[in-house]
């Protein structure tokens, strides 16, 4: 498996929950400026 | 499996690139940091018997705020004492160790939740769990360092910022579990443990199975040496020798009125909120407001670390020291104004500097003591946030409490609060101030250092 492809995945295994959590509390976030 | 898990087993091949560790190190610490998010199942565990509200039988609060209490404890001093095995076993068998612990962890609290037994789920999520914390927070610092030599505090803050950023995915994880295994007559706490269990053994394991460590004399294409400079050392500390230093305890200091600062606000963000502009904040908008700070604790681990590589770690914490105490200082005046877009802004700084603190600290004990030991020595220093986690929330509490007992109105309660946080912090400055390079006496010698691992 070459090294490009690999960064693809693993950076995706993390990031993609990372940044489902990020967004969950960005929307909760946004409720302070309603 | 011992061959697995065996340090020469992870070294990697010519050409590997240094852009797949840090996810490894993610791996880990985007689970250990579920920490931050086990206030969650607080309630919920307060109703297993009563499902609609407590019963008699049921759990409190006090009694449920020792898991996490016993948790930390166990934390730093697993950090401790663990630190030198964690060094010398290499970053795969450390993740290893961590992802059952922290996994066996969650499956013996849900038998401890589904027996209703409190001390079972002090001895999972507390004590082993406990161990998975200790171990897993230290174990990817010094090969994310020898992998970035030119980028410490990057490469680390990148790591403590998932632990920062964690408690994100956690808590709606946590919530969406437990609705989904809840009925009538049944709260889903023991499940959502037994599924978080498995979900954070197979990720840790993950990064277990990606970590690697660079082979011998490797250095980065185009690498750089840094410029000379007396406060980054090119010699070793042993561990136990940097506990006779008096830069360990200085830093050890740093860090722990940085984290007393923040910390004793995080936990009472929303109250504060509240009580410091009744009427004007709600509950909901708090809520936000604690939302808010955990992006900003989170993202502050990552751009402080970096901003470190650049302006050095003792400049670091010179802008966390003097910026955090005027901005403390200045807390008070938002809430006399009335600004609660100033008082808002004082916090996301503060708490990303908080944030900060954590991250930047590795490659300030890599900058004093070298890469050899710093995984170790980083273990030994995680027992500063295990004091601070008691003195920060004790300290806002009880002044808070006295002033409301003596008459002050509840929305300048927090005041004196504040003083006493940015006087901590005037002394962290000077702590940071007294900092100077490593007496050359405490080095290791060639020899040593090259039979030290």
């Amino acid at each position: 498996m070459s090294n490009g492809l690999k960064l693809v995945l693993e950076w995706g295994f993390v990031g993609i929950p990372l940044a489902w959590g990020v967004i969950e509390t960005a929307i909760n976030a946004a409720k302070l400026f309603q | 499996m011992a061959s697995f898990l065996d340090k020469s087993r992870t070294v990697a091949p010519p050409g590997y690139s240094r852009w797949l560790i840090p996810p490894a190190a993610l791996c880990v610490h985007l689970c250990i940091g579920q920490a931050y998010a086990f206030s969650v199942f607080n309630l919920p565990m307060t109703k297993l018997l009563g499902i609609t509200k407590s019963a008699p039988d049921d759990w409190n609060i006090p009694q449920l705020g020792w898991i996490f209490t016993i948790g930390i404890f166990v934390l730093g001093f697993s950090a401790a004492f663990l630190g030198r095995w964690v060094e010398d076993g290499g970053p795969r068998k450390a993740m290893f160790t961590a992802a059952l612990c922290f996994g066996f962890g969650f499956f013996i609290s849900a038998i401890g939740v589904a027996i209703h037994n409190l001390w079972v789920v002090y001895l999972g999520w507390g004590v082993v769990g406990g161990f998975g914390l200790g171990i897993g927070y230290i174990s990817p610092v010094s090969t994310l360092i020898k992998w970035f030599p030119d980028r410490p505090g990057m490469a680390t803050g990148m790591a403590i910022m998932g632990f920062g950023g964690a408690a994100l995915i956690a808590s709606p994880l946590s919530v969406w579990l437990m609705n989904q295994f809840s009925s009538n007559t049944h709260i889903g706490v023991a499940e959502t443990f037994a599924v978080m269990g498995a979900i954070y053994l197979c990720f840790m394991m993950v990064g277990a199975w990606i970590v690697r460590i660079p082979a011998p004399g490797w250095r980065p294409e185009g690498y750089v040496a840094p410029r000379v400079s007396p406060l980054i050392t090119t010699n070793h500390v042993y561990v136990y020798q940097a506990l006779k230093t008096p830069q360990f305890w200085l830093i050890w200091w740093v860090l722990c009125l940085n984290v007393t600062a923040g910390i004793g606000v995080l936990g009472q963000a929303s109250a504060m909120s509240q009580e410091m502009f009744p009427g004007r904040v709600t509950a909901v908008a708090a809520a936000g407001f604690v939302g808010l700070m955990s992006l900003f604790n989170m993202g502050g681990r990552f751009f402080w670390a970096s901003i470190s590589d650049y302006i050095g770690r003792k400049n670091t914490y010179f802008v966390f020291f003097a910026l955090g105490a005027v901005l403390y200082a200045l807390v008070p005046t938002t809430g006399a104004i009335g600004s609660v877009e100033l008082f808002v802004i004082c916090f996301l700084v503060i708490i990303s500097m908080y944030g900060g603190g954590f991250a930047t600290v590795p490659a300030y004990l890599r900058d004093m003591f070298g890469t050899r030991y710093v995984g170790a020595i980083h273990g030994m220093l995680i027992t500063a946030w295990s004091m601070a986690g008691v003195f920060g929330p004790v300290l806002v509490n009880y002044i808070r409490e006295y002033q409301i007992t003596h008459g002050v109105p509840k929305a300048q309660a927090y005041n004196i609060t504040m003083y006493v946080m940015a006087g901590l912090l005037v002394i962290g400055f000077l702590c940071n101030l007294a900092i100077k390079a490593v007496n050359a006496r405490h080095h290791m010698t060639a020899d040593e250092a090259e039979l030290a691992i």
